[in-house]
């Protein structure tokens, strides 16, 4: 059993014209089992919080708390939350020339365990995972993330999250840019990992579609940098038919 | 940078064949007056740490020996200052250096490959003795007509060496040849490579730069017929205080030839200078020709400085494509970023961008042995400074 904590979470960036806030009291608590989707407008601040809580040094936290099963994850450094339990997947993964896939998952496998998987159970394990994600074992020798079309991309974040096997995921629009077979074999891969047990996912979307295939617990509405409404999955119906007018009304007044 | 159609138009204005960046050569030393700095080809350079070899200290030291393993059918041995292949590569010096090593070498280094035989490494190890007085040294490669073989230079321990290296590659021959730096801390070696490149013949040209106080190496390569292909590659890793030049000028001199140019460096520590010129000529008659060349450079620590300079001189716009590419730049924050979430540490994240930034290079050397080698050494590189402190 986990629990991610977020108090009161404020966080800002430096611009041009000083530091801006950029989320602005955020509160939320994800438990083992529970899947959580995040939806918002574009620029509410959804992508920041999924940032924030891995720890990229672009975000300034300046108020509030993060904490997995009582750990202070703010006081850890990027890979240190990793090695905790976090997962992020990237709305955009960074190409790493001449390293190939292999030895990336390798690396962060025996980073994550603390050591070195068994390597003919590791290799089988990794064949699966990329098969069950639709990547033919020859993309193993590939670079990270060098040349991947956009679908090769978050399939590849997904047969990460299945192999790394984090308390925690957080996916940060893994379902743009994705058709409609993608979207679903990357849907069944975060199913997988969700259905593995005592696992917590924060689903961060910008569109209802992905959340026919994903199944949320609960679904918080994101606007201006705070969580606006919150609900069971009829919030997100209620989205699809209304779309976010009415919370960014409210917002303005 | 891929060349437009507006750039090769601007290049075809050019007037000149022969600009500042290539002179004419000359056997005469009376020819190369003593640098100063301020010349173009030696602006990079430090000369006050050359030990007097681009002036007029003495090149009488003999502090070296040589190892040699040689493949089966080659000879490689010492042979006669005056032995017939010496200036068969239509090397002339450039410089007061080469100048100066042609007129004091007392010998050459000969590998000669047969014609038409097809052999593995012949490995030549130079160990400098680190005695007082500069040494000129002069070695000739040459591979006869449809042969295939690799030849490796090593140097290592101390020494100031001013060396001029002489490549021959008859019609339709293949060579691999690799000049490795490994030196201790205190060398310097200045190096003058020319290549002949017959018709249909194909180079592939290595230089790894680790070791030394100063390293610059010159390399030109000129084509003896249409066909010849020319594959440059380069690693090189400078430390603190060290100065690694290469400089490189292929000269398109037959129709439908090809040189493609690729050299990655690394820097870290305090004084750190690495230099790279890239030169590229195409001639009126050279015409159908492919030239591409690129060099990376990444700096890994504050204090490092790396200047990188293409050239492309085009005087034909009959070519099948040319083009350029230079970029300098440290670790990127996002790949390090992107490493570290997945909980990989931030000493071995670096290690991994670094191994990565070389593999594609190591690679395409395709000597299996050395790649190892390349490997560990970049790994005891990495050791003495990036990771200092994180592991």
């Amino acid at each position: 059993m986990s629990k991610l904590e977020i108090i009161d979470l404020h966080v800002s960036v430096e611009t041009e014209d000083g530091p801006k806030e950029i989320l602005k009291g955020v509160t939320l608590t994800i438990n083992s089992g529970e899947t959580h989707a995040i939806m918002g407008p574009n620029g509410s601040g959804k992508s920041t919080l999924a940032y924030s809580i891995a720890g990229h040094p672009r975000y300034a936290v300046t108020g509030g708390s993060v904490t997995l099963d009582g750990e202070d994850v703010l006081a850890m450094s990027v890979d240190e939350r990793a090695r905790a339990g976090l997962f992020l997947a990237m709305q955009y993964p960074v190409e790493v020339p001449g390293v190939s896939v292999s030895n990336f998952l390798r690396t962060a496998k025996t980073a994550i365990d603390g050591e070195a998987p068994k390597l003919r159970t590791w290799v089988k394990e990794v064949n699966a995972a990329l098969e069950d994600l639709d990547l033919d074992t020859t993309f193993a020798q590939r670079s990270v993330n060098e040349g991947f079309s956009g679908g090769e991309k978050k399939r590849h974040e997904i047969a990460q999250l299945e192999l790394l096997a984090p308390k925690m995921a957080i996916l940060d629009e893994t379902d743009s840019g994705l058709d409609i077979d993608a979207l679903k074999t990357v849907s069944d891969g975060v199913n997988r990992f969700a259905e593995g047990g005592e696992k917590g996912v924060l689903l961060i979307t910008h569109y209802t579609r992905i959340l026919r295939y994903i199944k949320p617990d609960f679904v918080h509405v994101f606007v201006d940098g705070k969580i606006a409404e919150e609900g069971g999955p009829e919030l997100a119906d209620q989205l699809e038919a209304e779309g976010y007018e009415r919370f960014l009304k409210a917002a303005a007044v | 940078m891929t060349v437009t159609a507006e750039s090769v138009s601007n290049a075809l204005e050019l007037d000149k064949v022969e600009s500042h960046l290539h002179p004419e050569g000359s056997f005469d030393l009376a020819d190369h007056a003593v640098p100063t700095g301020r010349e173009e080809v030696w602006r990079f350079t430090p000369l006050k740490r050359l030990h007097g070899i681009h002036a007029d200290a003495p090149l009488d030291g003999d502090g070296f020996t040589v190892d040699v393993v040689a493949a089966d059918g080659v000879r490689a041995e010492t042979v006669g200052a005056d032995h017939e292949l010496r200036g068969r590569s239509g090397l002339i010096p450039r410089d007061r250096v080469s100048a100066r090593a042609w007129a004091a070498a007392r010998n050459v280094f000969l590998v000669d490959v047969p014609a038409e035989l097809e052999t593995g490494a012949t490995n030549v190890t130079f160990t400098g003795t680190g005695g007082e007085s500069a040494v000129a040294g002069h070695v000739v490669v040459r591979v006869g007509a449809h042969a295939k073989a690799t030849v490796v230079l090593t140097f290592v321990g101390s020494a100031t060496l001013a060396e001029n290296v002489e490549i021959i590659l008859g019609d339709g021959a293949h060579l691999t040849l690799v000049t490795l730096q490994d030196w201790d801390d205190d060398a310097v070696h200045h190096a003058t490579h020319h290549a002949l490149v017959g018709r249909d013949a194909d180079l592939k040209h290595v230089a790894v730069s680790f070791g030394g106080d100063v390293v610059r190496h010159d390399t030109s390569t000129e084509y003896a017929g249409p066909g010849g292909s020319v594959n440059m590659l380069g690693l090189y890793f400078a430390d603190a205080g060290q100065h690694i030049e290469h400089r490189l000028f292929v000269d398109h001199t037959a129709p439908k030839t090809k040189s493609h140019v690729v050299y990655k460096g690394a820097l870290q520590g305090d004084g750190a200078h690495t230099v790279w010129i890239g030169n590229v000529l195409i001639r009126k008659v050279a015409e159908g020709i492919e030239t591409y060349e690129e060099n990376r450079n990444l700096v890994l620590t504050d204090g490092a400085r790396a200047d990188s300079v293409p050239n492309l001189e085009i005087e034909t716009g009959e070519i099948a494509g040319a083009g350029h590419a230079s970029a300098t730049g440290r670790f990127d924050d996002e790949q390090l970023f992107y490493l570290r979430s997945r909980g990989i540490s931030e000493a071995e994240a670096r290690r991994l961008v670094v191994h990565g930034f070389f593999t594609d290079l190591i690679r395409q050397i395709e000597l299996p042995e050395l790649e190892e080698k390349l490997a560990a050494t970049v790994e005891a590189e990495l050791a003495k400074n990036v990771l200092k402190g994180l592991i």
